[in-house]
């Protein structure tokens, strides 16, 4: 039997800047893992990732993320991706520097 | 040490000229990411879990004040102010933008420098003994061979599309320091009737599947040294599975093949490779060996270090921990700790940089060199200047006395910057280190290494640690495995697993066990934790791991 669809987000990271980055629901980039668009629907994900891999220009590596649904947006349910949302935990450098 | 010449220089140049363009072109999207990812790779250009990362390599791990300066200057105009040095002996910057990449790379030129071959299934940065040149057991300076070998690989036609990645690592001295059993080619210096030639170790690796080194030559001459190389690289490049990441290495293919079978195709292949070698590449070295010769060594008085030992225990301190035997009297080598307690380890800021570099310049003959244990070394030393520089050093937050000690550990980046990291290793052995040095036991422990790898491709060197740990991901939990009895030196061993992993918050207290478990079973202060575990094996010390399983065989 097939594992039932976990909801996702659609992340990669900046093509300049190399920043993690989260695709929101009206086609921004955003920094911020809440802001981003949290999928509930398997084929709407495949879509939104298309969507993403469309813009080489923008972003580099495109993957759909799992993510779960918390009081102000999507939050992380694996410690990598809590790493990205969050920065390096040797040093305040990159997402909490602008915290 | 060796500077660049003309051709260098052009090649470097046209390269660069080269990847500007290529970097402008993914910019304005004639090039996709697929396209260019392998440019970016070529160029040393990675992009990690935050940020791209630029990985410089620093020849056999040398370097004078002026590219030390560079190195500096580079991480506070395009990076965050300080640089993480490796355990091949590069430097990696966490935070560079894509579009400064170019400038960073011709600011790199300027000194002689370059990320060439630093990552793809190339041949990477050639490393070397770190005490390369000053050490009193040396046979030979492996240096200007190294730097041989570099020129014959960079961009080496044949060779820019290996099955997988390719690291050559050399030794001049019987104590090996440069770990040449763990390379894919491994290089001794040894000496035969007065004759200098290579013993040649081949298939060595750590990662998924760690093995050590295999010697397939006893005593290869100087001059057949290249074409040897040449055709061991060439065999392998045709054997090695392309079909599978997992068995490309090297190693894989020694062992499928069998270390006779490779020795017969490489002889072969040498026979029709050695003529091509008309001399050139010995015109080469001879050249390369003038740029090596020791530096004009000074004879003063020691008093002043002498007077300074008997009353500052202090400096006292960190002399015998952390200084060495030079192969000049009057001299010695100093190894400057990037592991103060707490600190990540291999790191330095740009002011730290920038001070080492003065030192080297004002004291040391104007060398440094970088380990694979993430430390700096001053090769050159006056031992008249150690106390000048012991009080510099100390004033920057660099004198910490723990070389080769349990707070000296490599860790690699792990997944606080690495993209195929599983777990962190950077907190872990802040931990470790914090933990001892709260316990004071550092220097009754004695020797011993702790080295830490985030994932199983062990760029921490988990496999050769004393204590080797390994972070895995254990249904999304980090998770860290212990490994006891490797050993990166001459007697080189792969660490045995102890049992199972543990959690985070558990594998402080587990190693402090370990530790502890150590001190009461030891023959006296003499025997090291190694020979301990050479000793009494795995039993004392898993027990001491695993209380709880103890005490349930006890009761059944």
């Amino acid at each position: 039997m097939p594992r039932p669809f976990t909801p996702k987000v659609v992340t990669a990271n900046a093509l300049l800047e190399g920043d993690v980055v989260y695709l929101t629901e009206d086609d921004r980039w955003s920094r911020h893992l809440s802001e981003a668009e949290l999928i509930e629907d398997e084929a709407h994900a495949q879509l939104r990732l298309l969507d993403a891999e469309m813009q080489p220009g923008q972003v580099v590596g495109p993957y759909l993320a799992d993510a779960k649904p918390g009081p102000d947006g999507p939050e992380p349910t694996h410690f990598r991706e809590a790493f990205r949302m969050t920065g390096p935990s040797n040093y305040a450098h990159g997402k909490q520097e602008t915290v | 040490m060796y500077h660049y010449n003309a051709f260098d220089t052009a090649f470097l140049a046209q390269r660069n000229a080269q990847f500007r363009a290529q970097v402008e072109r993914r910019i304005d999207g004639s090039l996709t990411e697929d396209e260019f990812k392998p440019l970016r790779l070529m160029n040393g250009l990675y992009l990690q879990l935050h940020a791209y990362m630029l990985r410089v390599a620093i020849p056999y791990g040398t370097l004078n004040s002026r590219q030390m300066r560079q190195l500096a200057m580079i991480a506070e105009r395009w990076d965050k102010g300080y640089g993480h040095f490796t355990t091949r002996q590069n430097i990696q910057y966490n935070w560079p933008k894509l579009p400064d990449v170019p400038d960073m790379l011709d600011a790199l030129a300027e000194v002689g420098m370059h990320a060439i071959q630093t990552s793809g299934n190339t041949i990477r940065n050639v490393t070397a003994d770190h005490f390369a040149g000053a050490a009193a057991d040396e046979i030979a300076d492996p240096r200007p061979i190294a730097e041989l070998i570099r020129q014959w690989s960079t961009d080496h036609p044949e060779f820019q599309f290996l099955p997988r990645k390719f690291k050559v690592g050399v030794t001049g001295s019987p104590n090996d320091r440069a770990v040449t059993a763990a390379h894919d080619i491994g290089i001794r210096i040894v000496e035969r009737h007065g004759e200098i030639g290579y013993q040649i170790l081949v298939g060595g690796g750590l990662g998924r599947t760690p093995m050590i080194g295999k010697v397939i030559a006893e005593f290869v001459p100087e001059e057949d040294l290249l074409p040897y190389l040449e055709s061991i690289v060439a065999v392998y490049n045709l054997l090695g599975r392309r079909d599978n990441k997992y068995k490309a290495r090297i190693k894989i293919t020694v062992h499928e093949t069998g270390l006779d079978e490779i020795r017969r195709m490489v002889g072969d292949e040498f026979a029709q490779r050695k003529p091509l070698f008309a001399g050139i590449d010995q015109e080469l070295l001879a050249d390369i060996k003038s740029h090596f010769a020791p530096p004009a060594f000074n004879e003063a008085g020691n008093d002043e270090f002498d007077t300074t030992y008997a009353i500052n225990p202090a400096f006292r301190a960190f002399v015998d921990t952390n200084v060495d035997n030079h192969r000049q009297p009057g001299y010695a080598i100093v190894s400057i700790s990037l592991k103060s307690h707490g600190a990540t380890p291999g790191d330095a800021t740009a002011e730290q940089m920038r001070l080492m570099a003065d030192l080297a310049e004002t004291y040391a003959h104007d060398e440094l060199r970088i380990s694979h244990e993430q430390n700096v070394v001053l090769p050159h030393v006056p031992k008249r200047h150690l106390p000048a520089i012991y009080a510099a050093l100390r004033e920057a937050g660099l004198a910490t006395a723990n070389i080769g000690l349990i707070s000296d550990i490599i860790a690699c980046p792990g997944m606080d910057y690495c993209a195929l990291a599983t777990a962190r290793s950077i907190p872990i052995a802040q931990e470790i280190a914090t933990r001892f040095d709260e316990l004071k036991l550092e220097h009754e422990i004695g020797p011993l290494k702790i080295k830490i790898s985030g994932c199983i491709n062990a760029c921490g060197h988990h496999h050769v640690g004393h204590i080797g740990i390994l972070g895995l991901d254990r249904a999304g939990v980090e998770n860290y495995q212990i490994t006891l009895g490797g050993d990166g030196t001459e007697d080189a061993a792969i660490g045995e697993r102890a049992g199972p992993g543990f959690g985070a918050e558990e594998i402080i207290p587990a190693v402090e066990r370990l530790i502890c478990a150590y001190l009461e079973i030891r023959e006296s202060t003499e025997e090291t934790f190694l020979q301990t575990y050479r000793r009494l094996g795995m039993a004392p010390f898993k027990a001491a791991l695993y209380p709880a399983e103890e005490a349930k065989a006890d009761a059944a």
